[in-house]
């Protein structure tokens, strides 16, 4: 009889619950009441740490700069180390709903759960890092970060003794093969000799992963690491190993200059996430689709560190400056593909739409991409 | 002098008060820590606690929510607790779930885009099976060569993470994703999406699959004659065996029970609240709903409680991030000290504590 009392209060509890949670009204949107006050509220949804050193940490930055610029007339919110998927979804909706005017989701996997909460809300604005799908409320953007890798490129090239360079991809996709396919082209082009050799880490940050990758390139012979990935821990392997240069990723990583960070690419959010807060101050915001690079900057080259010569140093800032007012492209034909075809005729450039879907390496490189 | 004293058999009362005693003490100490960093503490743990459930902007999103997080927790946790209860430990729940929504995604996507009744049942011997299958590597190598069920479950892990990546990039990409890595979307699949049963409840199937697992169980391991051999053979293993209780087939079916569960929790998520098959498609909860077991105290009433609270302080945890500005770790600390007081409290259900000299 005992058995039978429970199993009856198993059921009791399971349709209380069941029952509690159905308990809803249905005007879950509406309930986002209308602001008295012409505060606008910023969220961001962070894929790390903010104290990543790296991504997570220029996003916030950019969260920093816009409090500072707008003083009173914003508030920002964030949430940090949000899981791709379903619970990235769960955080921009209790955004939306805390009365967030615009939210700035910052990694390439928050894409789907974006256009899915900016359907719930229409009225509250969405801006999507690194992704392709726009919506009425939803803009997409992201930065030109392979016109750093061809200025990176060529200073590795050049430093390089070994002719030996290690990178380390996160994931193999678009975004990541252009910027190894960039600091290839540009490297080959400042030492006919060099060799790329990359690991995929399968991973934006993880310290210890991306250490593992770093010591590994170093003893098979590279002398020079460049990073796909957002910690500093490559820079300390390298630190470590003497002798051997990185760049810093996303962020400065300054702390390691002048050796083994010989210089470094910079995301630089700030002033996007500022003309689109003032976008939504001024009642002007509309869906865009932004690609940014040097010119515009938001990809930034940091300081060249004292251990480059001064006549590389130099090429690599006329090469900036090149990227930045668009004299010259990074991917300026004759460039072929890895299997030997012809992709880019002397003189032409490459497209945005062949670049954003990039699956391909250029001819040179060794391995494959993995599929 | 204060020493504890072993109880002759474990206190009903104390195992019924300590989770509630170790969430008050969680309040206490995460309270201290929160007025540490300069929030109001009775603010932070009202935004935890009460908010989620109470709050009239966000209650009637995060309630349903609350099932959403709780739903794969409990299911997992269901199928872990009766492998601990016979002391078999599978430790690589999170490999199962993966595999179960693998399997589960590929049902589907195969079959793209025809619409069929019978596409939503396939996914769902699919992506049990995907589980099951994954236990069994375990399972076998456990009883016919005897390796440790704990490494082999865990290290299994990493092989469905790299799995996990290696289809999201290559077999189930979506033709139409730019070459992005990811799958299709099976929330525009109509056949395939596991959708909410009842419109803004969060009961999805998977949500329901967890209360029926929740009664299987219960029943199974009061009236079954498997739920006494688990019992059995987890408290006196040597009366199992004299009373003809097969350890391998026993292994088995806790390794394969388990496993299916997980590989159901997959499923549902995959074709419900994450939608798409990604590189980071896992987020722990397989290991999570270790820790759901063991707060539920391995009996299913306890655990379908302890997933509901352990979604609570994820949601809760979140808003107060965002209500407060708490750091994200300082929301992880205070889900840890949750753990901790329990395992501390746990020791009074089967030892007491006697003041004076030892006699």
């Amino acid at each position: 009889m005992k058995l039978n009392k429970l199993l009856i209060l198993v059921v009791i509890v399971a349709v209380a619950v069941a029952a509690f949670f159905a308990l809803n009204k249905a005007d879950k949107e509406e309930t986002v009441a209308e602001k008295s006050d012409d505060k606008v509220k910023v969220g961001f949804v962070f894929v790390g740490p903010v104290g990543d050193g790296g991504w997570t940490y220029e996003h916030n930055q950019g969260r920093l700069a816009v409090e500072k610029h707008f003083g009173d007339r914003v508030e920002t919110i964030y949430q940090e180390s949000v899981p791709e998927g379903a619970d990235s979804e769960r955080v921009m909706t209790q955004m939306a709903a805390q009365g967030a005017d615009l939210i700035f989701t910052t990694s390439f996997g928050y894409m789907d759960p974006t256009i899915n909460v900016a359907k719930k809300f229409p009225k509250v604005k969405f801006e999507h890092a690194t992704g392709y799908k726009q919506a009425d409320n939803v803009s997409v953007y992201s930065a030109r970060f392979y016109e750093g890798r061809a200025v990176q490129g060529h200073i590795a090239g050049k430093m390089t003794k070994t002719n030996k360079i290690g990178y380390i991809g996160s994931f193999p996709i678009p975004e990541v093969i252009r910027g190894i396919n960039s600091a290839y082209i540009h490297a080959k082009k400042a030492n006919p000799n060099v060799e790329f050799n990359v690991v995929w880490a399968y991973t934006w940050f993880d310290p210890a992963k991306e250490a593992d990758a770093a010591k590994a390139l170093i003893e098979q012979g590279a002398d020079v690491i460049l990073q796909h990935t957002d910690s500093t821990a490559p820079q300390a392997a390298a630190q470590e190993a003497g002798n051997v240069i990185t760049f810093g990723q996303a962020s400065d990583m300054a702390e390691y200059g002048p050796m083994p960070r010989v210089s470094s690419i910079i995301d630089n959010w700030a002033p996007y996430y500022i003309a689109r807060t003032q976008a939504v101050l001024d009642g002007t915001w509309e869906s865009v689709n932004t690609w940014d690079g040097i010119g515009a900057g938001m990809v930034g080259i940091g300081e060249i560190s004292s251990a480059v010569p001064a006549d590389v140093k130099a090429e690599a800032i006329a090469l900036r400056d090149a990227l930045a007012s668009g004299e010259y492209h990074a991917f300026t034909g004759p460039i072929n593909k890895q299997d030997g075809s012809a992709w880019l005729a002397e003189g032409e450039t490459a497209d945005d739409g062949t670049l954003a879907g990039m699956n391909f390496y250029v001819e040179g490189l060794k391995g494959s991409i993995p599929q | 002098m204060i020493r504890f004293e072993k109880r002759l058999a474990p206190s009903r009362t104390t195992t019924i008060l300590t989770p509630i005693i170790a969430v008050i003490l969680t309040m206490i100490a995460g309270g201290i820590m929160f007025a540490a960093l300069g929030k109001d503490p009775f603010e932070a743990i009202r935004i935890i606690f009460w908010d989620p459930l109470f709050d009239e902007n966000f209650a009637s999103y995060s309630r349903p929510q609350l099932l959403v997080k709780a739903g794969p927790l409990i299911l997992i946790a269901i199928g872990l607790s009766v492998g601990f209860k016979a002391g078999i430990w599978n430790i690589g729940a999170e490999g199962q779930y993966i595999m179960g929504a693998i399997f589960g995604a590929a049902a589907a996507l195969a079959v793209y885009p025809a619409e069929s009744p019978f596409i939503f049942p396939a996914m769902i011997i699919a992506g049990a099976f995907g589980g099951w299958l994954w236990a069994m590597i375990p399972a076998v190598l456990r009883t016919k060569f005897k390796t440790n069920e704990i490494l082999v479950s865990l290290m299994l892990v990493y092989v469905a993470e790299s799995i996990l990546a290696s289809v999201a990039q290559g077999l189930l990409k979506n033709p139409d994703g730019y070459g992005f890595p990811g799958s299709r979307n099976l929330q525009q699949y109509p056949s395939a999406f596991n959708g909410e049963v009842i419109a803004n409840s969060g009961m999805h199937w998977g949500v329901i699959s967890a209360f029926i697992a929740v009664i299987f169980t219960y029943v199974m391991m009061t009236r079954h004659i498997r739920g006494f051999e688990v019992r059995l053979m987890g408290e006196a293993p040597k009366a199992a065996q004299f009373a003809g209780v097969s350890t391998t087939r026993l292994i088995v079916f806790c390794l394969g029970f388990s496993g299916a569960l997980a590989g159901l929790a997959g499923m549902f998520e995959v074709a419900g609240p994450a939608g798409q098959i990604t590189i980071d498609f896992n987020s722990g909860y397989g290991f999570t709903a270790i820790i759901v077991a063991f707060l539920g105290r391995l009996h299913p009433v306890g655990i379908l409680l302890a997933g509901l609270l352990m979604a609570l302080t994820y949601i809760g945890g979140e808003l107060a991030q965002l209500m407060l500005g708490l750091p994200g770790a300082s929301i992880q600390l205070f889900q840890g000290m949750l753990l901790l007081f329990l395992l501390a409290t746990d020791m009074f259900t089967n030892y007491r504590i006697r003041l004076g000299a030892a006699q």
